[in-house]
């Protein structure tokens, strides 16, 4: 705004001009070890333009995101700001050149106060260059005024919901004023209300010359909003439309486009009675009347955008969060509420999404993790035989193929898609009956990624009822035999094997058109 | 009555509470304590311990720990003695300044080692608060420098007064307004706040941790520095020992003082009036004649009460994330 005072708001669509982009990424690559977030990124963003970024998770948004802010250094790629060639060493020389940035997931400090924490670094100065508190709490309540929400300045920020630390977030981001404002899916915890008085501040902005790149699964609101699209897909750039020449449909398919049969091979097995009934579950503010059921060799995708609510029900059915209202049965049994012991006891085995943190204990050995749940069983007077645990652990991770050195090495030395076979050792050495498997495949090789799907794809066939929570459309499509949508804490949509496609499970996870349940 | 509740807020509040009633009660059973000369001891006897409260407060506001104060007054105080021996005339001034960098070099020692190595704090300046013992130990040997070998206007420092205050606790309470407002009204001094509060949104903030928590050790050191000269002046003697164990007093003061050890929290005035509580406490048990093996027993219960009192707080903020998140169902 303040840097481009002549240009103004009639730049946009001046198509003969030629017009310098505020920022230009091309051929941008980033790798974690083994796993590739980005190959090929691209972007161009001009001034006075609303630009959507749209791809299945774990297409690379994200990443390319973290790039554009200076937290990642890309490992390959050229980026340019006003047309000129930029590097980025750190989040400061990003925010130096004007770059603003809302992440998908609010990042304040809860100790802090409101007001602080939208001027941190850039707190209005008085009388001797001492912070001017006053004028702070002013400037942020006048922010909320703009935005149409009552959040005291001066309170902190710790117990906010989710919803009001991104409206903080995007407070922050309109008072910095930047050149280029990028909004990591800004509208999933918001109101209706509240999304609209957002559009309203992203075009006012717009107008004034900014540029901004919006990141948001929602297609009415992309549609709504934005001057052009781009799209990706397995960290790749696809192509990028004027929002006026392209239809929904157009864009999905190039989110999902691929041949999804041939990376899953699909075994039917023969579905036996019902594991898991679940009626009515409801946790105030997580998830509502959630019904659905899971029978003996039967693989139930639940699907559904990150924060929907889908890991929350996995978690209230094994017993890790309490729920305040519905049932869950078990194998004909009504399931005690809040209790993961008598979950486990009544055959319940949870891989959950973040192995690091709550699946595995990284400094023990293989072998002491991978029979961890069965520890009662293989001690004697509470003292554990290491000749037995050794035996067991030897039998499963032959089992699952586990690459390990030796079974005394840590855990943490393993590569991510060995620390999920042993996390699944660890769960079906207790021999169970229904298992909930979180993003079983998140951060995986490919090869070892197929491994794991055969491996649950075998444990179906031998009866075991299979939950599998992912956010991944291929896997959702290729694995299961029915896919639940989750949208916003409700099941949108119900559907067998032969009704789930791309379309129209993306629809329900976003709502877009009404779901045929 | 708003205003009443917002000072029972106040996280100052209870500690303030404490040592009022502390003194209250003693003076009722024992008068003399509020005398003149009573009340210039407890001042005497809080000062050193209040600066390296402040000092303090600075690293744990980051979720950071500096044990290695004590160490460092230890060596600052015997560099004292070393100097007024060894260069007999040496400007005061002079010696100050020197001890005063020394402290503020082992400081930076601390400070590389924790920005550096990535290794947490705790045990960095545990390895520190060793070696500079171990230091202090090989110099000094069994060899102690009196008073006596000080110049009298040194010493006079913790004697002379000004409207009834020492002048050493003057210099202190000096110090604990500049990093008061260093603390509340600066930027960098904000910084501080949201890299104890959750650092990682400290670095996509842009904030620069590494420089930043160098610095709270290099403060903290050039503060350690200070206590050890104004020890010097207000103790007879410095040795190998001197200083021993007093970071743990330290950081009981901050933390009695609502200084939070996870960072984020607190203020130097808290710390400080933490500092003046613990030291009275002492004096004031000693007015009551209550037997000296309690003592301690009731610092304990200060610090536990401390922490009960953090707690139930944050619970009561959690009850209120409650009612926000209602909002949107």
């Amino acid at each position: 705004m303040t840097l481009h005072p002549d240009e103004g708001s009639s730049l946009p669509h001046a198509a003969n001009e030629p017009v310098i982009p505020l920022l230009t990424l091309i051929g941008a690559a980033k790798t974690f070890g083994p796993v590739v977030a980005l190959g090929d990124g691209e972007i161009e963003i001009l001034p006075g333009e609303i630009h959507a970024l749209v791809g299945e998770n774990g297409a690379g948004k994200s990443t390319l995101v973290k790039i554009l802010a200076g937290v990642y250094h890309p490992d390959a790629g050229e980026f340019a700001v006003d047309g000129k060639s930029v590097q980025f060493r750190g989040v400061a020389d990003s925010k130096a050149v004007g770059i603003s940035v809302i992440y998908q997931e609010p990042t304040l400090f809860p100790d802090l106060t409101v007001a602080e924490n939208i001027f941190m670094g850039r707190q209005p100065r008085g009388r001797m260059g001492l912070i001017d508190r006053g004028a702070m709490r002013e400037a942020a309540a006048e922010l909320f005024a703009t935005l149409g929400v009552p959040i005291d300045p001066d309170r902190v920020a710790e117990g906010l919901s989710i919803a009001d630390q991104q409206i903080i977030e995007i407070a922050k981001a309109i008072s910095i004023q930047a050149k280029v404002l990028i909004m990591d899916e800004p509208t999933a915890a918001l109101s209706g209300v509240e999304v609209d008085r957002l559009f309203s501040v992203a075009r006012n902005l717009r107008d004034a010359g900014s540029g901004i790149l919006f990141i948001s699964h929602r297609f009415d609101e992309v549609f709504n909003l934005c001057d052009r699209i781009t799209v990706m897909r397995d960290g790749r750039y696809i192509a990028t439309h004027q929002t006026a020449d392209v239809t929904i449909d157009k864009i999905v398919k190039e989110m999902v486009g691929r041949d999804i049969d041939q990376l899953f091979p699909k075994v039917v097995a023969e579905l036996g009675k019902p594991m898991l009934e679940v009626t009515g579950l409801s946790r105030a503010g997580v998830f509502h009347d959630i019904d659905f059921e899971v029978r003996a060799g039967e693989i139930v995708a639940l699907a559904g955008l990150v924060g929907s609510g889908r890991t929350e029900v996995a978690r209230a059915v094994f017993g890790v969060d309490p729920y305040d209202a519905g049932k869950v049965v078990v194998n004909g049994r009504p399931l005690r509420p809040s209790s993961s012991k008598a979950a486990m006891a009544a055959g319940i085995g949870l891989v959950p999404e973040d192995r690091r943190k709550q699946g595995l204990v990284m400094d023990l050995s293989v072998a002491r993790n991978a029979t961890l749940t069965l520890r009662h069983a293989l001690s004697k007077m509470g003292i554990i035989s290491g000749r037995k645990e050794r035996i067991l652990a030897a039998d499963w991770t032959k089992t699952l193929q586990v690459k390990a050195g030796s079974l005394d090495n840590e855990v943490s030395t393993l590569s991510g898609g060995n620390q999920q076979k042993v996390v699944l050792a660890k769960w079906l050495a207790t021999k169970p009956k229904l298992l909930i498997v979180d993003e079983p495949t998140r951060g995986i090789d490919v090869g070892t990624k197929s491994e794991v799907h055969r491996l649950l794809s075998d444990l179906a066939g031998q009866g075991i009822a299979i939950l599998m929570i992912s956010s991944e459309l291929p896997e959702v499509l290729g694995m299961a035999d029915r896919v639940l949508v989750m949208h916003e804490g409700r099941i949108t949509a119900n559907l067998s094997r032969a009704e789930a496609t791309p379309e129209s499970v993306m629809r329900a996870a976003t709502a877009s058109v009404e779901a045929t349940a | 009555m708003n205003r009443v509740w917002s000072v029972l807020r106040w996280r100052e509040f209870p500690v303030a509470f404490a040592l009022v009633a502390l003194i209250i009660v003693t003076y009722s059973v024992n008068p003399a304590f509020l005398a003149a000369q009573g009340v210039k001891d407890l001042m005497l006897n809080a000062t050193i311990l209040v600066i390296l409260a402040a000092g303090q407060t600075l690293v744990l506001v980051t979720e950071n720990v500096d044990l290695s104060v004590g160490s460092v007054l230890g060596l600052t105080a015997y560099s004292v003695g070393v100097l007024f021996a060894v260069f007999p005339g040496i400007p005061i001034i002079a010696v100050f300044i020197i001890a005063i960098l020394l402290g503020g070099v082992l400081g930076a020692i601390n400070g590389l080692l924790v920005s550096v190595a990535k290794v947490p704090a705790l045990v960095i300046t545990l390895g520190t608060l060793y070696i500079y013992r171990g230091i202090n130990n090989a110099w000094a040997g069994g060899k102690q420098y009196f008073a006596g070998d000080r110049p009298e206007a040194f010493g006079d420092l913790s004697v002379q007064t000004i409207l009834g205050i020492p002048l050493i606790t003057l210099i202190a309470l000096v110090i604990l307004a500049i990093v008061a407002i260093y603390l509340a009204g600066t930027r960098s001094g904000r910084d501080l706040y949201a890299i104890g509060s959750d650092s990682d949104a400290a670095k996509l903030y842009g904030v620069p941790v590494t420089k930043r928590i160098f610095s709270v050790f290099v403060a903290n050191g050039l503060l350690a520095g200070l206590a050890g000269v104004l020890y010097a002046s207000r103790f007879n003697s410095v040795g190998a020992t001197t200083g021993d164990g007093i970071e743990l007093q330290v950081v009981a003061a901050a933390v009695v003082g609502g200084v939070a050890i996870s960072g984020g929290v607190g203020t130097v005035v808290g710390a400080a009036l933490g500092g003046l509580l613990l030291t009275t406490i002492t004096s004031s048990l000693t007015a009551m004649r209550v037997d000296k093996f309690w003592q301690q027993a009731v610092v304990g219960v200060l610090i536990l009460s401390a922490v009960v009192i953090d707690r139930v707080s944050s619970l009561r903020t959690t009850r209120r994330l409650r009612v926000s998140e209602a909002r949107n169902v």
